[in-house]
C-alpha cells in the first residue's frame, strides 16, 4: 500500500499525473480514507461539538490497537501470521508497569528501552520457533500466545504496577495545537521510526520479497529464514510499544491479553495487507483502526446499544472485505 | 488417515520404525496418550480408574466435536474461528428456550440458529470468496453481539439448563459410560466414514490439496465450501448442547476457552492447516491428549500461569514433533 510503495519516481511527470497514478494504484487506501473523511463529517454533524477532546480521546484508544495493527502487518507481508501479539502486548505492558512503578524518572527511561528489547526478544523467539519447528505459523505463534499470557500472569499475577509521570503524559494532550493529539503523533513518530529506515533497506525488501515468492526470493538469493525471523523480531518489538502504550495510557499493566491480535488482523485486511503476503504498508492499517475506532464512537453518541456496536463491527469487517475481494475478481476477469 | 491416501514410494530407504510411523500417524499420538496417563498415574498413583476415565471422555467430547469442525474446515484450507461463539450461542438459546418451549423444540431452534450463522459463513467463503479467518473472525463477533443483545432481552426469563440436556451433557448409565457418547459416536463414526466413503468427503480433501484442479475437474466448489460450513456451525451447536448439559450453566463466553484447543486438537491430531491433509481419527485422539495435559497439569498443582505456559509448549513440541515424522523428505 502506499507507505509501502517505494517513493512514486514521477520526474517529469506532473503532479495531477502523479495523483492519478497513486489512485489507480492504491484504489483501496484512497477509498478507505475517503471513509475516515467522510466518517469524521459524520461524526461532527450527529455530535455538533465533537472537538479536539474528542479527538485526543479517539487517538488515546486508537494507539494500542494502531500499533499492534502495524506489528501485525510486517508479519503478514512476510507471508507469516503471529497470533501471540495480544500476549506479547500484556507481557511487555506487565512487565513495564512492575519496573516502573518505583523506580526514578530516569530509570524509567531505562526500563522502556529494556522493554523494548524485550519485545525484540519474544519476537526472535517466536520466529526462531516457527523456522527451526517447521510448523505452520498459526500454530506455533498460538501455541505460543499461551506461553507469553502464562509468562506475564508469573510477571504481575492481578493488575498493578505503574509507571512514570513523564511517560503517561506522552500520549496525553496535544502538541503545537490542541487539534494534535500527542498519542497521535506518537504513533506516527513510531511507525516512522521502524518503517521508513525499513522500506528503504535490503531487509524490508526482503521481507516484501519471501512474503510474495518465497521461492523466487530464495533463488535469487534471499536468506528465507534470517528474513522471516528479523520480520517475527520487528513484529515482537512493535508489539512492545503497543505493550508500553498500553502502560502509557491506562497507568498500569494488565496479565489478560486484550483482544488486540484479532483486532490487529482484522485492522491489516482493512488496510489492504494481502493476508497471502507480500502486499501491503503501515498507512492503511493504521487508517483501518481509526475508522474502526470512530465507527464505534459514532454508535455510542447515537446511543445504540454498545453489543450492536459488536455486531455491526463484525459486519463492516466481512462486508469492506467482500467489496475488496469482488473488486479483485472483476479486476482480473477485466 | 493421511498416510493412506498419500503415495507412499515404499522403495524409499529409510528406518523401519520412521516409516511405520509414517504410514500410521495415529501410532505415536496413542503412545503419546498412553505416556501421559503412565505419568498421570504416577504423579498421583490410584487416579485412574473407571470414574477418572468416563469424566474425561466426557470433558473431551465437546472438544472433540468442536474439532471435528476445525478438522473438516482445515481439509479445504479453511479455518472456523466461529465455532465457540456459535456454541455458546446453542447453550445459550436451549437454557433460555427451554422453559417456555420444552428441550426438544429449543434444541431445535438453537440448531436452527447455529445452521443460519454456518450458511452465513459458507457463503461468504464459498460465493464471495472473503479469506475464511476473516470471514469466521467477523461472524464470530456477529454471534458474540447478537447472542449479548438476546441475553439483556431475556434477562427477566431467566435461563435454566433443561434436565434432559443435562443428563444427555453430563450424565453417565451402566456404571459410568457417558451419555454423551449417544451424541458423539454416531457423529464420529459419520464423519470418519463419510470423509473416507462419501463424494462429499472426498471433495474436502480434493478443494483442499488443489482447489484449481478440482475447480478444473467440474467441482463446484461454492457450493461444497457453503455445505462445509453450515455443517460446521451445526457440529458447534452440538457441542455447545453437551457442554451446557456438562457444566449446567450456559452464557455468551461459554465455550470461549475451547476455540484454541480446538484447533490445537486438529493440529496436534495431524490435520495440515494448509489443507488436503489430516483426518478425524488423529483429532479425537489429540482432544483426549489435551484433556488429560490438562488434567495432569492440575494434579501436578501447578499454578495457572505455569499450566499455560507448559501447555503451549506442550502443543507446540507435539506438532514438531508430529511434522518431522510424518514429513515426506
Amino acid at each position: 500500500m502506499s507507505a509501502a510503495a517505494p517513493a512514486v519516481s514521477g520526474n517529469g511527470a506532473g503532479i495531477a499525473d502523479a495523483l492519478r497514478r497513486f489512485v489507480r494504484r492504491d484504489t483501496w487506501f484512497v477509498a478507505l480514507l475517503a471513509l475516515l473523511v467522510a466518517l469524521l463529517v459524520v461524526t461532527k454533524l450527529i455530535r455538533p461539538n465533537y472537538g479536539s477532546f474528542d479527538l485526543g480521546s479517539l487517538a488515546i484508544a486508537a494507539l494500542p490497537v494502531a500499533l499492534a495493527a502495524v506489528a501485525q502487518a510486517i508479519v503478514v507481508i512476510s507471508g507469516g501470521i503471529d497470533l501471540s501479539i495480544g500476549s506479547m502486548m500484556a507481557l511487555t505492558s506487565v512487565t513495564a508497569a512492575r519496573l516502573m512503578q518505583d523506580s526514578s524518572d530516569p530509570m524509567a527511561i531505562v526500563v522502556v528501552i529494556g522493554v523494548l528489547l524485550i519485545g525484540l526478544l519474544l519476537g526472535l523467539i517466536n520466529g526462531a520457533l516457527v523456522v527451526a519447528s517447521r510448523v505452520p505459523d498459526i500454530v506455533v505463534t498460538l501455541a505460543m500466545s499461551y506461553v507469553w499470557a502464562g509468562v506475564a500472569l508469573l510477571v504481575l499475577g492481578t493488575p498493578g504496577g505503574g509507571a512514570a509521570d513523564w511517560f503517561k503524559d506522552l500520549s496525553r494532550g496535544s502538541l503545537l495545537i490542541e487539534w494534535i493529539p500527542k498519542a497521535l503523533v506518537l504513533l506516527l513518530v513510531v511507525v516512522a521510526v521502524v518503517w521508513i529506515p525499513l522500506a528503504r533497506s535490503r531487509l524490508g525488501l526482503s521481507i516484501f520479497a519471501i512474503g510474495s515468492n518465497r521461492l523466487a526470493a530464495f533463488r535469487s538469493g534471499v536468506d528465507v529464514a534470517r528474513t522471516r525471523i528479523a520480520a517475527y523480531a520487528l513484529t515482537g518489538l512493535l508489539a512492545a510499544t503497543g505493550g508500553l502504550a498500553l502502560t502509557m495510557t491506562t497507568g498500569i499493566g494488565t496479565p489478560i491479553p486484550g483482544p488486540y491480535t484479532l483486532l490487529s488482523v482484522a485492522a491489516i485486511v482493512l488496510g489492504g495487507v494481502s493476508l497471502a503476503g507480500g502486499r501491503g504498508g503501515m498507512i492503511g492499517p493504521i487508517v483501518a483502526v481509526f475508522v474502526l475506532a470512530l465507527i464505534r464512537a459514532d454508535l455510542t453518541f447515537l446511543g445504540v446499544d454498545p453489543n450492536f456496536t459488536t455486531v455491526l463491527q463484525g459486519v463492516i469487517m466481512v462486508v469492506v472485505v467482500m467489496i475488496g475481494a469482488f473488486l479483485t475478481l472483476r479486476r482480473r476477469s477485466a | 488417515m493421511t498416510a493412506m491416501e498419500q503415495p507412499v514410494s515404499g522403495t524409499r530407504p529409510g528406518n523401519g520404525w520412521r516409516r511405520v510411523l509414517r504410514d500410521r500417524p495415529l501410532v505415536p499420538l496413542l503412545i503419546l496418550l498412553l505416556v501421559l496417563i503412565t505419568v498421570l498415574q504416577v504423579a498421583q498413583p490410584g487416579i485412574v480408574s473407571v470414574d477418572w476415565v468416563s469424566s474425561t471422555i466426557r470433558f473431551a467430547i465437546p472438544l472433540a466435536i468442536l474439532a471435528a469442525a476445525q478438522t473438516l474446515t482445515m481439509l479445504t484450507a479453511g479455518i472456523d474461528l466461529s465455532v465457540a461463539a456459535i456454541a455458546s450461542m446453542s447453550a445459550y438459546i436451549i437454557a433460555t428456550q427451554s422453559p417456555e418451549q420444552g428441550p426438544l423444540v429449543a434444541v431445535l431452534i438453537a440448531l436452527a440458529a447455529c445452521a443460519v450463522a454456518g450458511l452465513v459463513n459458507g457463503i461468504g467463503v464459498g460465493v464471495f470468496r472473503v479469506h475464511p479467518l476473516i470471514m469466521t473472525l467477523g461472524m464470530s463477533l456477529v454471534v458474540l453481539g447478537l447472542v449479548t443483545v438476546y441475553q439483556r432481552i431475556m434477562v427477566s426469563a431467566g435461563s435454566r439448563v433443561p434436565e434432559a440436556i443435562a443428563w444427555l451433557g453430563g450424565g453417565t448409565s451402566l456404571g459410568g459410560v457417558p451419555n454423551s457418547l449417544l451424541i458423539f459416536v454416531p457423529l464420529a463414526t459419520l464423519i470418519l466414514v463419510g470423509l473416507r466413503r462419501s463424494g462429499f468427503g472426498r471433495l474436502l480433501y480434493a478443494v483442499g490439496d488443489n482447489e484449481v484442479a478440482s475447480r478444473l475437474a467440474g467441482v463446484r466448489i461454492w457450493q461444497v465450501l457453503t455445505v462445509l460450513y453450515v455443517l460446521s456451525g451445526l457440529m458447534a451447536g452440538l457441542a455447545g448442547l453437551v457442554l451446557a448439559g456438562l457444566t449446567n450453566a450456559a452464557s455468551a463466553t461459554l465455550a470461549d476457552r475451547y476455540l484454541l484447543p480446538s484447533v490445537a486438537a486438529a493440529v496436534i491430531g495431524g490435520t495440515s492447516i494448509f489443507g488436503g491433509r489430516g483426518g478425524y481419527a488423529g483429532t479425537i485422539v489429540g482432544a483426549l491428549i489435551l484433556t488429560v495435559l490438562t488434567t495432569l497439569l492440575t494434579v501436578l498443582s501447578m499454578p495457572e500461569p505455569v499450566r499455560q505456559i507448559l501447555f503451549g509448549l506442550i502443543i507446540l513440541a507435539v506438532a514438531a514433533a508430529y511434522t518431522r515424522i510424518t514429513e515426506e523428505s
